[in-house]
């Protein structure tokens, strides 16, 4: 019975998640957003008794990814940078 | 207009998606046969209590081949596009360049080197008690790679390309992917079909257990940790150290 | 008590087709590369939610016999290998559309979708 609710409540809240953060455009405060997001996936395996797969998703959804989106933010903002100091030398 | 032809399409899609979910059952009564069969001959026959791993590596293992292939594909494709290209040069001291990263603070410092050793300790861990526990192969692959990520978020790149020289991680993950192959191929030399577990299976629940499962457990374990070191290098070296000539001097 | 089951029949399947159409929505009406890539990251999450959805058996355990009897009742555990190949696909979509994308700003300076309609020559 508790462990229903505990269902039903994770699956919620991923439902509420997910829109939320389809709904932030901001790419570096949806990083952050994802992480969490991931983390809530999670907690969802887990309670549906799939510990593999929970372990799987903390690593990628949690880590990896956002890793991999910062690296890029990171990126585009340099590549930005020297564009500025390109077109401020012309 | 985007939004509307959104609107419609979705609508199709919700209605196909309700058609085809009332076929279902409902969620909580499972009643599909494969399932129960595995759970019930995976300890007897193949010796390893985790189910879903001995799906993974044994039962399943040619998908689990070509998802390996996948990832190593994808590591290639990701080193392919983000090598220094013909207009660009590389800097020379990366570190004293006054619009790169901050150097970090020593309490940053402590943490993440105190975390590298118990990191590197947990995912070898989970490699190999992949066939009792939950775990195996890509978990514990994934866990062992996020130590060398410690090292640089420490703050110093010449510490992480250290830690990490780009021909050690490339042999490795050769030698995780390709002998996830050979040990497929083994089993044809051994007459039998490929894949098949030829090793003796041992004791339940004691590490050494369950054949070619422990075996293929490790190696993806160093494929994965190996690829995806490589992809961060890649990314970092891009980022830190390779810029477009004549933007800098 | 059944009600409360009756309504985890159908929720599982709900939310997944929820996740898909808010991934969706924020692909359709996306201005920004990233922001396109982490939605497609949230679609691809709404087929784990089916899949586990699928293989789950009310008061089941997980499927690892370290501590329970071989016979007792537990979840199904195909569908949480194919949720787990799943997972590393994702990854590696992401990774490509993340170095994609980098390469698009780079040669072109914007990140929005709108604005690379036209290939230059």
């Amino acid at each position: 019975m508790i462990l229903l609710l505990i269902q039903l409540w994770a699956l919620l809240l991923l439902a509420a998640a997910a829109l939320a953060l389809v709904l932030t455009r901001a790419p570096r405060d949806q990083t952050i957003g994802l992480s969490f997001y991931g983390l809530l996936l999670a907690l969802m395996f887990f309670v549906f008794q799939a510990p593999d797969v929970a372990l799987s998703q903390i690593v990628v959804g949690a880590v990896a990814l956002p890793m991999l989106i910062m690296l890029g933010l990171a990126e585009v903002r340099r590549h930005t940078r020297e564009r500025e100091r390109e077109n401020k030398k012309k | 207009m985007r939004l509307i032809l959104f609107a419609v399409s979705l609508a199709g899609f919700a209605a196909f998606f309700a058609a085809g979910a009332r076929g279902l059952r409902p969620v909580g009564h499972y009643a599909g046969p494969y399932g129960d069969v595995l759970n019930a001959i995976s300890v007897p026959e193949r010796h390893a209590t985790d189910v879903v791993t001995a799906i993974n590596f044994d039962f399943r293992g040619f998908d689990t081949l070509g998802e390996e292939f996948i990832l190593f594909g994808s590591v290639m494709g990701v080193l392919l596009i983000l090598r220094q290209q013909h207009d660009e040069l590389r800097k020379e001291n990366p570190e004293e360049d006054p619009n790169g990263p901050p150097a970090a603070s020593d309490a940053m410092r402590a943490f993440t080197l105190a975390l590298v050793g118990p990191m590197v300790i947990f995912g070898l861990y989970i490699v190999f008690h992949g066939q009792l526990t939950p775990g195996g192969g890509f978990q514990g692959g994934l866990i062992l790679a996020t130590a060398p990520l410690m090292v640089y978020l420490s703050g110093k790149l010449d510490e992480f390309k250290a830690v990490t020289s780009p021909r050690l991680v490339e042999i490795a993950e050769a030698t995780g992917a390709g002998g996830f192959a050979l040990v497929g191929l083994a089993g044809l030399a051994a007459g039998k079909n490929f894949l098949e577990n030829i090793l003796p299976l041992g004791k339940t629940g004691s590490v050494f257990s369950s054949g070619t499962i422990f075996l293929i457990s490790v190696l993806t374990g160093i494929e994965v940790a190996a690829g995806i070191v490589l992809a961060m290098q890649s990314f970092l070296e891009h980022a830190l150290e390779i810029m477009q000539r004549g933007r800098n001097g | 008590m059944s009600g409360l089951e009756w309504l985890m029949g159908w929720m599982g399947y709900a939310v997944a087709i929820w996740v898909f159409a808010a991934g969706l929505y924020g692909i359709v009406t996306s201005r920004n590369w990233m922001h396109l890539a982490i939605c497609l990251a949230v679609m691809q999450s709404s087929t784990y939610v089916l899949l586990l959805s699928i293989g789950y058996r009310t008061g089941g355990a997980a499927p690892v016999f370290a501590d329970i009897p071989v016979g007792a009742r537990a979840v199904d555990p195909v569908v949480q290998a194919l949720t787990l190949t799943d997972i590393v696909v994702e990854a590696t979509v992401l990774a490509l559309v993340v170095v994609l994308a980098v390469q698009i700003h780079k040669h072109s300076g914007t990140l929005d979708p709108d604005k690379l309609r036209e290939l230059e020559g």
